[in-house]
């Protein structure tokens, strides 16, 4: 039986493993909000993802600190308050080039009173941060 | 003293693949390839000072969805109300009304140049479009209540958003005889400058009935 030559085999697996390391972003934060993203038919891509900041609300996972609706900035429970300080952070880490262009996604539970999503878009108003995106999942509605 | 021409002795690289190979597992499993979408939007920027930044629409202009604490919408422009119950209504599959997409879409193009629709304007949109009448000026204004459900928010979003790409999709056909997604980006922006989305979301309000 004629053998097959696998000396090229790294090279390929390489090639594949350099095109992952590269495209893998490794902050993967853990969800402490429930986030149910309501579905729509009309969505767009969010292309550079390094361009996006997020905006996780939605009711606590631990149901030991209740239902109502709280708001994960990075890695922990925030007041709409501290919006404008969290974009600005967000801001000065970016390439100045692209600070313009920063698109903050908003990840918002279905069940969310419009009340919180106001609040927060009138903080993101204030913060400059006027391109905004209402996640959702691409959906048959 | 020791030989200089002794033979370099080869590396064993046999294990290469498989060192390579736990690494491409490893980030096969880090990495997350799903793209976040969704309905992207423009705030306006914050009111400057004391000088309150309303803007004047005429009342033909302006086509207001509001959705109510019970998550019922409302659409009402010069020619009349419409109610929508649920979502199924909203896209006119119950009910018999017609869809909120055909409401946004007749609304923006006023093709029987009615008086009660937006005015019309002459534009220029450039070489294959040429001067068409458009309404400039129009605005859909999307309010809500403070108890409505986002879901709720999000479909009428949706439904708007749909009306402008079909509005697009069917000025693409037109006008370059291909769908907006074959057009080239200058195409696109010529298209988009036709139908452009002029949706305002509305400072808040509360309307009552909702805590």
């Amino acid at each position: 039986m004629p053998e097959m030559n696998t000396a090229s085999m790294p090279d390929i697996v390489f090639a594949i493993l350099f095109f992952f390391m590269v495209t893998t972003t490794m902050r993967s934060e853990t969800l402490m909000v429930r986030v149910k993203i309501p579905t729509a038919s009309e969505v767009q891509k969010l292309e550079k993802k390094s361009l996006v900041t997020y905006i996780n609300i939605g009711p606590p996972t631990d149901t030991r600190l209740g239902t109502g609706t709280q708001m994960q900035l990075n890695d922990r429970f925030a007041q709409v308050s501290e919006i404008q300080d969290y974009i600005a952070q967000e801001k000065a880490s970016m390439n100045e080039a692209d600070q313009p262009l920063m698109t903050v996604s908003i990840k918002a539970d279905e069940d969310t009173r419009m009340q919180y999503i106001t609040e927060v878009k009138q903080a993101l108003r204030q913060a400059y941060a006027l391109k905004i995106s209402y996640s959702a999942r691409k959906g048959e509605n | 003293m020791a030989k200089s021409n002794r033979k370099v002795p080869g590396l064993n690289a046999s294990s290469m693949a498989d060192v390579s190979f736990l690494l491409l597992t490893f980030f096969l499993l880090v990495s997350n390839m799903d793209v976040d979408s969704g309905l992207a939007r423009r705030l306006p920027p914050p009111p400057q000072s004391e000088e309150q930044t309303s803007v004047d629409v005429q009342r033909r202009n302006l086509l207001v969805v509001l959705v109510n604490a019970q998550n019922e919408t409302m659409v009402t422009n010069q020619q009349g109300t419409e109610w929508y119950a649920n979502e199924a209504e909203l896209r006119g599959e119950v009910g018999g009304k017609p869809a909120l997409k055909d409401k946004v879409k007749e609304f923006v193009l006023n093709t029987s140049n009615s008086s009660e629709l937006p005015e019309l304007e002459e534009q220029d949109f450039g070489a294959p479009i040429g001067v068409v009448p458009v309404t400039a000026s129009h605005v859909v204004s999307i309010q809500n209540d403070a108890t409505t459900s986002y879901k709720a928010y999000i479909a009428v979003q949706n439904e708007v958003v749909r009306a402008y790409n079909e509005l697009r999709e069917e000025g693409a056909r037109k006008y370059f005889n291909t769908s907006y997604g074959e057009l080239t980006e200058e195409q696109k922006t010529q298209i988009n400058d036709l139908y452009p989305q002029r949706i305002s979301e509305a400072e808040p309000k509360n309307y009552g009935g909702g805590q």
